[in-house]
């Protein structure tokens, strides 16, 4: 079995085994040793990539952040350090915490509207039938499967001042002020347009996903709680809901963060118009940054929204982790 | 338990009524594509097209460089995803089928990797790009594409490997295959499944990207679909017919394609997370 001594340890059994069957010849150990090695090999190329390509760029960025670079230090190429200045600059000022704010409530009022309908549409795939049920599932996959850019298109069409459908069934409900109305004309419309789009995208993903997590809750349950007089509801609350209460918790941190960095819906819709209101983290940066050309500032801006999206990201992968060594310990 | 009338109808009106909501943006994207100008700009909405027109299609194509976006957006998705594969399976083989000190802090690292927040490091990407002079080169976007699904691929690798049984790998090596045979001979093909989907949901994210390449190619020859998309808003002003056929044009793959994927998207929760 000269293949079999060749092999890397598959196991920890295997290893264990093999480092107590001590007298192994010189041979042996140096294949074993070569073997130990191949797996770290093996990920070496990712670990590179991941180093170069996403490690370098995030220290470029807190580089970036300490250096006075605008429109002049970028076409000279020089490098000007200047310290905690763009950081004093930007958590002094009043925009940055303005804009910090409203990214806040953005992604609480799109995450909670996001969460409820999504687990209500989910609740409600559990309760229809086969073709109903299908005929919906085709609806949502392709609300969620539409690419970005051609989403957010589609809803400035949608709400378009002149010919959108929006307006014109508004008008026709009998609000007439809103027929020829711009909904990029106000911060708060901008939003509402925003948030419509973002939640239509992103209920496809709660509802499905849950529906799917309700499928595996053992039907014993239900009948347990049913044999305890349980009825509709009671037989929700104690059986239903504990079940999918770690999805829950998992699905709205990724929710909280992919809300959190919506740049594109933001971006394509309005631009962070009219007048930058409408800008939250990632749209404020870049447009400091690459629009207004201070470069160093909008790292700083960076390096800040990255750090409230590494704990946000830190606290999501502890639920996920601590779920999985909950099934692996079962 | 025998539900009322009203019980039995509510679900079903209610899913009507959500299928509708959910759809009418993609059909009304469709339609309008479809329709014939005096039809679009009309005071009242034509809801069902009559007359069915390919002359916004033409006009979507007709504008200079169409081709140079399309081909550029294919050699960028397809190399992007390619060597993600390459490198992602040799990866996710070491995590599902080894025993390593430090394995958990891979796939936590892979994990941590995969939120990684693309949208906000631009202006950094940028320098780097910058100052390696290759700004308006399709060379960078592929590589940063590549990293973008690397992380969700080599995890959702990992649990295609690992379903595939352990035995069938150690026949074919008491069969006197070595380790790197038994893989090439017999699990890659029962892989192939997996790598189609896992390297779909890549294909997709890398169709869909904007931010970037909006930053780093500023020159048309150099640019992707999603540009020529998000420019036609300024570009044609109010020609929403040749806006929402670019639109059909730029989403009809990826919806085939989604469509095909539902379930493992479905899967795909546990395995990291994806999002369209």
């Amino acid at each position: 079995m000269t293949v079999q001594t060749e092999r890397p340890p598959s196991g920890p059994v295997d290893v264990t085994k093999r480092d107590e069957s001590g007298p192994a010849g010189p041979r042996r150990r140096a294949a074993s040793r070569a073997g130990a090695l191949t797996p770290y090999l093996l990920l070496l190329p990712a670990c590179v990539a991941t180093v170069l390509l996403l490690g370098w760029p995030l220290l470029k960025d807190v580089l970036l952040s300490f250096q006075n670079l605008n429109m002049a230090q970028l076409i000279q190429h020089v490098t000007e350090w200047n310290g905690v200045d763009n950081y004093k600059e930007v958590l002094t000022g009043e925009d940055f915490w303005r804009v910090t704010l409203r990214s806040i409530l953005f992604t609480a009022v799109n995450v909670a509207l996001i969460m409820v309908a999504g687990a209500l549409v989910g609740l409600l795939l559990a309760r229809l039938g086969r073709r109903m049920r299908v005929m919906l599932m085709v609806g949502l996959v392709l609300a969620w499967a539409m690419p970005v850019v051609a989403a957010t298109t589609v809803y400035q069409w949608l709400f378009a001042q002149r010919f959108g459908v929006v307006n014109w069934v508004l008008d026709k409900l009998g609000w007439h002020s809103m027929a020829d109305y711009s909904w990029t004309s106000s911060q708060m419309s901008t939003f509402f347009v925003v948030t419509v789009l973002i939640v239509w995208q992103s209920i496809p993903f709660v509802a499905i996903n849950l529906y799917a997590a309700t499928t595996t809750i053992p039907s014993e349950l239900y009948e347990a709680a049913a044999l305890d007089g349980a009825g509709g509801w009671k037989s929700f609350t104690t059986v239903t809901l504990p079940f999918l209460r770690p999805f829950l918790y998992a699905t709205t941190f990724l929710e909280i963060i992919w809300v959190f960095k919506a740049f594109v819906q933001v971006f394509t819709i309005n631009g962070g118009g009219p007048d930058r209101l409408t800008e939250i983290l990632p749209v404020y940066a870049y447009i400091e940054g690459v629009g207004n050309q201070h470069y160093g500032m909008g790292a700083a801006i960076a390096v800040l929204t990255i750090l409230i999206l590494l704990g946000l990201t830190a606290y999501y992968l502890r639920i996920v982790l601590k779920r999985e060594e909950e099934e692996a310990g079962l | 338990m025998k539900r009322s009338l009203f019980g039995r109808l509510w679900p079903n009106v209610t899913a009507v009524v959500l299928f509708i909501g959910f759809v009418f943006p993609v059909y009304w994207m469709f339609a309008t594509a479809f329709k014939p100008t005096g039809d679009i700009i009309s005071e009242d909405p034509v809801w069902f097209p009559t007359d069915i027109t390919f002359e916004h299609f033409k006009r979507a194509t007709g504008v200079d460089h169409f081709w140079t976006y399309v081909s550029n957006s294919l050699i960028v998705t397809f190399c992007a995803v390619a060597f993600a594969l390459v490198i992602a399976l040799a990866g996710s083989f070491a995590l599902a089928r080894m025993r390593f000190k430090g394995r958990r802090g891979f796939v936590i690292g892979f994990m941590l990797a995969q939120m990684a927040p693309w949208e906000v490091m631009i202006i950094a990407m940028y320098m780097i790009v910058r100052d390696a002079s290759m700004l308006n080169s399709l060379v960078p976007l592929t590589v940063f594409y590549m990293m973008m699904i690397l992380p969700f691929t080599i995890l959702t690798l990992r649990g295609f490997v690992a379903a595939v049984p352990r035995e069938l790998e150690e026949a074919a090596m008491v069969d006197g295959c070595s380790r790197a045979q038994a893989f090439r001979k017999v699990i890659l093909p029962l892989l192939a499944p997996g790598l189609m989907s896992t390297s779909l949901f890549g294909f997709i994210t890398a169709w869909n990207e904007f931010p970037l390449v909006l930053v780093l190619n500023k020159e048309t020859e150099a640019q992707t679909l999603p540009l020529w998309l998000s420019s036609f808003q300024t570009a044609f002003g109010n020609d929403w017919g040749a806006t929402m056929a670019a639109s059909s044009l730029f989403a009809i793959p990826i919806l085939i394609l989604f469509v095909f994927l539902q379930r493992r998207a479905v899967s795909g929760l546990t395995a990291g997370a994806v999002k369209g």
